[in-house]
């Protein structure tokens, strides 16, 4: 079943205000095989001219992890999680980001169109990443392909 | 570091090639970044899907080419990035990620990227922008 693009479009995605934790950006250090200690040691941050330990170019998609209902719309829009991969995504940046900030995510689905004669099915959803005062961060763009092979194209 | 002077179009990043990865790899990478989607951590939950057995995270190798990024210019020059999953990474899997700049203008360099495993199979296909004024 393909997804209603209008009602997913209206799909209220609520805003995630996320802390930076430091322990949080090593433990993504050591999962990423990061060797620069820039992005693990507060000092050689610092000596590298950063208030402290910055968030890495990709950390922006976990911080929106941090809501434990962040994928509840996939439920909400009926989609199979078994049919669904990764597609595309995408990040604009403003200014660099560091431990100890608290930023604010806001969430919403921007798009969702077909392609393969309904075999394959694309949802693009775009978070904008700020700190509380409204400046702007960075932007996230992530595409969700689903596969619908009932559909022979 | 690369000073961000002495880059043209037709530089070619430094490769950066990854160790195998391993069930720990996508374990660790499930705690660290978030996403437990149980198709990369749990083998019943990648058999009900159809697959053989879990596969990488397509942001763990996103993750691997943000370092690529990183080792050669500081991140603060990074305007934008991008990229598209072309194929999934299996277990044991050797990635290795690869950039070029294809063009400057107006002070910001493209760089072209790419993950590769070593049969050649291209699982990520991107682009950066870089502040190279």
């Amino acid at each position: 079943m393909h997804i209603d693009p209008e009602k997913a479009k209206a799909l209220p995605l609520r805003p995630i205000e996320a802390d930076v934790e430091r322990g949080r950006l090593r433990f993504f250090a050591k999962a990423t095989g990061q060797r620069d200690p820039v992005y693990s040691d507060v000092e050689a941050a610092r000596r590298a001219g950063h208030p402290d330990l910055p968030v890495p170019p990709t950390f922006f998609f976990s911080l929106e992890l941090e809501d434990p209902d962040a994928f509840s719309f996939l439920s909400e829009l009926d989609i199979d999680m078994r049919r669904i991969l990764h597609g595309e995504q995408s990040f604009t940046y403003h200014s660099l980001a560091y431990a100890g900030e608290t930023l604010v995510l806001r969430p919403s689905i921007a798009d969702v169109y077909t392609k393969k004669g309904g075999a394959l099915e694309f949802l693009v959803k775009r978070t904008e990443v700020t700190r509380p005062s409204g400046e702007p961060v960075a932007e996230a763009e992530f595409s969700l392909a689903i596969s619908h092979p009932e559909v022979t194209a | 570091m690369t000073a961000t002077s002495e880059i043209a179009v037709g530089t070619e990043l430094p490769p950066l090639r990854i160790e195998p990865i391993s069930r720990a790899t996508l374990a660790l990478f499930a705690g660290a970044s978030g996403d437990h989607m149980p198709i990369h951590i749990d083998i019943d939950a990648a058999k009900a899907a159809g697959y053989d057995d879990v596969f990488a995270h397509g942001m763990l190798s996103m993750a691997y080419l943000g370092r690529l990024l990183t080792d050669w210019v500081p991140q603060e020059k990074i305007r934008s990035y991008r990229v598209r999953f072309a194929a999934i990474t299996p277990l044991h899997a050797e990635p290795t990620c690869t950039g070029r700049v294809t063009a400057i203008d107006d002070g910001v360099a493209t760089v072209a990227l790419t993950v590769s495993l070593a049969d050649g199979t291209v699982t990520l296909r991107g682009e950066a922008t870089i502040d190279v004024r």
